[in-house]
């Protein structure tokens, strides 16, 4: 897949600005983004469900404005609002959607039966959709996505809302795929899933890509190997950063903390209590991808 | 299988788990009505002069009107809410346009769907009316299609009107302001002769009165020639004209 100044306008407001990206066979990509950064819009371009403004974009070799329903025939979509239909059973909202692909029925029986189990829903099969809880409406609909046997499935913001276990399961689900060649396609703000999920991906703000590259890539480019953080008594804080600006690469004062980017935590740490400063409290840790994501994106709220 | 017959499959298994539902509006209110107006009220009107219903007894005169105005009832009703649910509710549209099916196929299996419904209900209606033996023509058989046109004639273009609201709220509006009075005053409880000169001439540009009284004529055996024409093409044009406008909705809602 490849986009080329790829731009998506509603109006006035401009949701996607000319970004460039490519996606390759096999591959998990990631769009990261706050709300309202273009992740969405970005991914309904490539379900070919939302005409692009501007730009190129190809999507398994094909173009979205032309050949829309051959390359939707090749793609599974997961929305982020699942959009199921509660009155019907589990089986019967695997099995219609599966009939919107022309699948034979023989055929697709089968496959409602191996996607029930993949989804861990097979007790369920014959319920209806309405009782089920948020982490199976998920499964159901991610299975759903799969049921004409996709080369590529977009899931958007796949796991909001979703409590520990299920998002742990739902990975292992998607992990699944991967191995089985399946290129994916995920959007989140959720840093921890495109660290554990993504190959590469690309940090969206305000409708344009801040920075790409693999998760282990961009952190090594924004940010520092270690964070050490560092709590005062309440009001000095600023104090405390100017002073110890010099230690680190980059000092980072947040209202109830203190945040030093450095390569050797440890030392800083050593350093910082040789100049006499007393944190009540200090931890060294890994950068994340959500230092990176901060750095380049900002810590005000976007909405 | 076609593309908008896929998205056709969808209703028919819907209808299969909510089906006891429409039994009320199908079944239950055209006997409900024929039996209390139509026998009740009938019996005092035929008591005093039948001349203005065309000479017929009253329980005759107003059962295809009834058909009409039911098969309109059906055609709006299942054009408004189901609409809004696709769209909102259920996201049923959504769900069917990440697979290869496009706007118009969803649009036309649909439409489909509540031209099956629509033909369902006519057919009920028809039963009934022989059961209450108010068919006393042989043409009556061409009401049925002529009753499946004038649900068909409202449905495309109250489709196309769902498709652009934000909410439930004016499909109230459409039926308080549009439907209801269509049903009371095209013709369908009396002539509309009996209405003052120039609400005489709006009642008989309304739609329902064309379809009123083209199952009218066809029920009693006096289908009419050429005014009978004129009706039916009055409904195809509608019909085809609110086909036209929801595909034009339909793209500007669903595709954006």
């Amino acid at each position: 897949m490849q986009a080329r100044r790829l731009t998506k306008c509603f109006g006035e407001f401009t949701a996607v600005d000319a970004v460039d990206f490519d996606i390759h066979v096999g591959e998990a990509f990631g769009f990261l983004g706050a709300n309202g950064a273009g992740k969405t819009s970005t991914m309904r371009m490539i379900a070919c469900l939302s005409p692009i403004s501007g730009g190129t974009l190809q999507v398994l070799g094909l173009d979205p404005m032309r050949d829309g329903p051959q390359i939707r025939s090749r793609i599974g979509l997961v929305p982020q609002d699942d959009p199921l239909d509660l009155e019907l059973t589990v089986r019967d909202n695997l099995y219609l959607y599966g009939r919107y692909f022309g699948l034979p029925k023989k055929q697709l029986r089968e496959r409602v039966d191996e996607l029930l189990e993949f989804a861990r829903l097979t007790e369920r099969a014959d319920e209806r959709v309405d009782p089920l809880s948020g982490g199976m409406r998920r499964r159901l609909t991610i299975a759903r996505a799969l049921v004409s046997s996709p080369s590529l499935v977009i899931l958007d913001e796949p796991t909001t809302g979703l409590d520990p276990q299920a998002r742990h399961l739902l990975w292992d689900r998607l992990y699944r795929l991967k191995r089985e060649g399946v290129t994916l396609v995920i959007t989140t703000h959720y840093m921890d899933e495109a660290e554990q999920l993504c190959d590469r991906l690309v940090v969206m703000d305000a409708g344009r890509i801040a920075a790409a590259g693999s998760p282990r890539e961009l952190i090594e480019q924004w940010s520092t190997r270690e964070v050490v953080e560092l709590r005062f008594e309440a009001e000095g804080h600023q104090v405390h950063g100017d002073r110890l600006a010099d230690l680190a690469e980059r000092v980072e004062v947040l209202p109830d903390r203190l945040l030093l980017y450095t390569d050797e935590g440890d030392a800083t740490l050593d350093a910082v209590r040789s100049r006499g400063a007393s944190p009540i409290a200090a931890l060294v840790r890994r950068s994340t991808l959500e230092d990176v994501f901060l750095h380049l994106t900002g810590r005000s709220l976007v909405d | 299988m076609s593309p908008a017959l896929r998205a056709y499959q969808y209703n028919l298994l819907a209808y299969k788990r909510t089906w006891r539902g429409s039994l009320t509006t199908t079944f239950l209110y055209p006997v409900l009505y024929l039996a209390a107006i139509g026998v009740g009220l009938g019996h005092l009107i035929d008591h005093g002069s039948n001349k203005a219903v065309g000479g017929v007894p009253y329980l005759w005169f107003l059962a295809p009107g009834l058909l009409a105005g039911t098969a309109m009832q059906i055609g709006a009703n299942e054009s408004t809410f189901p609409v809004m649910a696709g769209i909102k509710w259920l996201k049923t549209y959504f769900a069917m346009l990440a697979t290869p099916l496009e706007v118009t196929d969803v649009l036309y299996g649909h439409l489909l769907w509540i031209l099956t419904r629509v033909t369902l209900a006519s057919g009920v209606f028809l039963a009934v009316m022989t059961a209450f033996h108010t068919v006393p023509s042989a043409w009556a058989v061409a009401a049925f299609p002529a009753a499946v046109l004038t649900g068909a004639a409202f449905s495309a273009p109250v489709m196309a009107f769902s498709a652009t609201r934000e909410t439930d709220r004016s499909f109230v509006v459409l039926y308080r302001f549009g439907i209801v009075p269509l049903f009371l005053f095209s013709g369908t409880f009396f002539p509309v002769t009996q209405l003052p000169g120039w609400l005489q001439v709006v009642a008989r540009c309304t739609p329902l009165y064309q379809g009123v009284s083209l199952c009218r004529g066809l029920v009693l055996g006096r289908p009419g020639g050429w005014d009978a024409l004129g009706h039916a093409g009055y409904l195809l044009v509608m019909f085809a004209g609110g086909v036209l406008a929801a595909r034009v909705s339909y793209r500007r809602r669903l595709v954006q």
